[in-house]
């Protein structure tokens, strides 16, 4: 069983951060762990970035993730992916779901969408890290809803953690309504499952 | 088990198991979350008032007639129920009296950084501290207890961080408070100069009381560490002095005004140096060395944002920070994401008529005071809730009316019941010449959908009585009141050339639902269509910044249909009718 974790949800208003967040607090408690997790408000419908901060461990004290501390980073799309890639830590791992929300700036041609964004993390991380794309989007469509992507990317982080698959399972079941937890049970199981295959594991 | 809570629930877990009866409040970030929250539990009565001034008079009525009583805000909107708050220090409290306001250290979504623990000096009131969610349930229970021990309101002091992180929470037992009896008492509740002369004196007495009592009741951690270093802190900045400083003894502040100051004194005995940590004001500072009891503060540390462990790593004790794997300077810039107005969102196309008009507009407080930025740049000022009225008035008075003819204030629906209405009212006495546009929104928007006097729905979205704005404004003495239709660009743009044109005050109300009520229209079937042949790729509709509409890359634009709601905006500014309404023929 895991004894600390610290790590962020990086994405844009509407992508489920907030929910994942929120998940991941019951998951800490069902481990034993002292838990915060740090949510923006405010802006979250209105197309901002949204970052949500998860850090546990047996006594939490600051609810922030500082430059160099995540254990993980979880990019819910490319350009938060790059925008909070040095909230990573030393050996730690950034999955990135490979889809793209283009800000304002670049549909209306006044800026660049930076290409190739899984490279240029890998070159930066010069194997100091852990840097994995995924299509989440296209497997949460696959289990019912795109909705679920934010569950994806938990299922694919559980993949790397000393944590009972079950914590999850029953964590998913308390925090979705009835209707809802088959498709983000799927969702669950499909991103452990891409990660395993891409591993080799 | 624990319950995992955000500070705001917790506060609102703290009120119920408190045993509170009555919540009034007015949305404001970050502290709306707590009135809500409150509105789960039904043995509370919870409302939203126009106006944190109304809330906390509600509260203090509760007060006296008996009941625990609570009313929750943010920062700026302790400054306008500032007036109750200082004669309610006067009167004191009959059922427990607990004020609630959230400050927004790096102002996240606010109009400024103000420290509300200054209230707590000037209205000579208690002030507790929490920093995090167990901490706001146990400090609310505190401070009703301390209410009614010491007939006083009592303040409880939030940052944002606190207010929006969640945290695990052992829920304290129910206490049953009954309503305590009603006395009348002119000389503690009539507060006139004869009777608040005596009762200025009893609070001071009762501020030295709660002085002396701070030490044992106040909630107060005292960790004994190296005697190096000693950290004098509260709420969340002390959080990030654990983290950063694991070495240092930390006395942390729980009730932080008034200060314990013996216990401050033999503690500072107990440390070579001695640091004070607080965000925003040097306020526990400042009183530490009123008292002689020598300390640093922000000498070092700054007065500005937010605090982190790295902050005070690097101002403190000089340790570095953790080595990031994918250090910054090797990454490109990430483009950033500016909040936007949201697809469909009304208050766009009226920004636009306004932009074309080229108008000096007084803005205000909500969503649309992203009309000052683009694409439309079509905001001069913003100030506070309801500034817009005065301003726009004091503007056309100025200039001897020469700025009303091009002049005017633009306020949303809940803004302008919050406290556009008085200014009307004195546009209207004061013979001004000025333009009013209401946003009617049909919901407190930019705080997440709040219902207001105006929406027909109560806070448990229960049928209530709906003010009737037209009517309102009439009746307050507007020449002229007319409704237009904001995504009517073209009309609103007449409307406004006449209604800027005419002598006496004028209201125009742009009446259309927030883009975010769900309506059932916004179906990928409604969205609007491209007919590429008919597109110039002038990019006209690409300049609106729609979140929907974006330039591919060979300068067509690309509609998403499931994020377009089909207002039709883009549709109206193609002079190639390349773009069509979803449903219409391409």
């Amino acid at each position: 069983m895991i004894s600390k974790l610290d790590l962020v949800l990086a994405g844009v208003g509407g992508q489920g951060t907030l929910v994942a967040g929120k998940l991941l607090g019951r998951v800490a408690l069902k481990a034993g762990l002292d838990v915060r997790v740090s949510e923006v408000h405010g802006m979250a419908q209105r197309g901002g970035s949204v970052i949500t901060y998860v850090r546990m461990a047996p006594n939490v004290h600051s609810p922030v993730v500082e430059p160099g501390q995540a254990d993980f980073v979880l990019a819910f799309e490319q350009l938060e992916a790059l925008r909070w890639a040095h909230l990573l830590a030393r050996d730690g791992v950034l999955l990135m779901n490979m889809s793209r929300v283009i800000p304002m700036s670049v549909g209306m041609g006044q800026a660049r969408y930076p290409d190739a964004v899984a490279a240029a993390l890998q070159q930066a991380g010069d194997g100091r890290a852990v840097i994995r794309a995924l299509d989440a989007t296209r497997l949460a469509r696959e289990a019912g809803s795109e909705k679920a992507v934010n569950i994806v990317m938990l299922g694919a982080m559980a993949h790397f953690l000393d944590i009972a698959p079950d914590v999850f399972t029953e964590a998913i079941d308390d925090v979705f309504p009835l209707k809802l937890q088959g498709i983000n049970q799927k969702a669950f199981q499909a991103g452990f499952a891409i990660m395993k295959e891409n591993t080799g594991a | 088990m624990k319950e995992i809570l955000l500070g705001n629930e917790a506060v609102a877990a703290g009120a119920y198991a408190a045993g509170v009866k009555v919540i009034s409040s007015y949305p404001g970030t970050p502290s709306t979350e707590i009135t809500e929250a409150a509105a789960r539990y039904e043995r509370i009565w919870c409302e939203w008032a126009p106006n944190e001034k109304v809330a906390l008079e509600v509260a203090i009525g509760a007060s006296l007639a008996g009941a625990r009583a609570m009313t929750c805000m943010k920062h700026v909107g302790l400054n306008v129920a500032a007036d109750p708050l200082f004669t309610s220090s006067y009167t004191g409290v009959n059922g427990g009296l607990v004020i609630i306001v959230a400050d927004d250290p790096g102002m996240h979504s606010s109009q400024n950084e103000q420290d509300s623990r200054h209230y707590a000096r000037a209205a000579k009131l208690p002030l507790f501290e929490p920093a995090d969610s167990q901490e706001c349930q146990d400090m609310v229970l505190a401070a009703f207890a301390l209410s009614e021990r010491f007939d006083t309101p009592v303040l409880v002091r939030l940052t944002t961080r606190v207010s929006h992180t969640r945290a695990p929470v052992a829920l304290a037992e129910i206490q049953e408070q009954a309503v305590k009896p009603y006395q009348k008492d002119v000389r503690k509740h009539v507060m006139m100069p004869a009777m608040a002369i005596a009762r200025h004196a009893a609070v001071e007495q009762r501020l030295v009381q709660l002085g002396l009592d701070s030490a044992s009741g106040g909630l107060h951690e005292i960790d004994l560490r190296s005697g190096k270093l000693g950290i004098v802190t509260s709420g969340i900045a002390s959080q990030y002095v654990r983290e950063a400083l694991p070495d240092a003894s930390v006395f942390k502040l729980g009730l932080v005004w008034p200060l314990p100051v013996d216990a401050l004194r033999d503690f500072a005995a107990r440390v070579d140096r001695l640091v004070v940590v607080e965000e925003l004001d040097p306020v526990i500072e400042t009183e530490m060395k009123a008292a002689g009891i020598a300390c640093e503060g922000k000498a070092l540390l700054t007065p500005l944002g937010e605090y982190s462990a790295s902050l005070l790593r690097r101002d403190l004790s000089g340790q570095p920070d953790p080595e990031s794997a994918l250090p910054r300077e090797q990454l490109e810039a990430a483009p950033a994401r500016p909040p936007v107005m949201c697809a469909g969102c009304p208050h766009k196309g009226l920004f636009m008529a306004l932009s074309r008009l080229k108008l000096i507009v007084t803005g205000d407080i909500g969503c649309y005071t992203l009309g000052a930025i683009n694409p439309t740049n079509a905001m001069d000022t913003c100030v506070c809730m309801g500034a817009s009225v005065g301003m726009a008035h004091g503007m056309d008075k100025a200039t001897d009316g020469e700025f009303s003819r091009r002049t005017v204030a633009v306020i949303g629906d809940s803004t302008f019941l919050h406290s556009g209405m008085t200014g009307l009212l004195n546009s209207v006495y004061n013979r001004s010449d000025s333009t009013i546009l209401i946003l009617d929104n049909s919901i407190t928007g930019m705080t997440g959908h709040q219902q207001n006097p105006a929406t027909g729905r109560d806070i448990r979205l229960h049928e209530a009585p709906a003010v009737d704005l037209e009517a309102l404004c009439r009746v307050l003495g507007a020449a002229s009141v007319r409704v237009v239709d904001p995504a009517d660009t073209w009309q609103v743009e007449q409307v406004v050339s006449e209604e800027v044109a005419r002598s006496g005050v004028s209201v125009i109300i742009a009446r259309r639902p927030c883009a975010l009520i769900p309506t059932g229209k916004g179906r990928p079937e409604n969205a609007v269509r491209l007919d590429r042949d008919r597109c110039r790729r002038c990019k006209a509709c690409i300049r609106i910044m729609c979140p929907a509409l974006t330039a591919g890359p060979d300068g067509y634009p690309v509609i998403d249909p499931n994020s377009c709601n089909g207002c039709g905006l883009c549709v109206r500014v193609c002079r190639f009718d390349a773009l069509k309404r979803g449903g219409e023929q391409a």
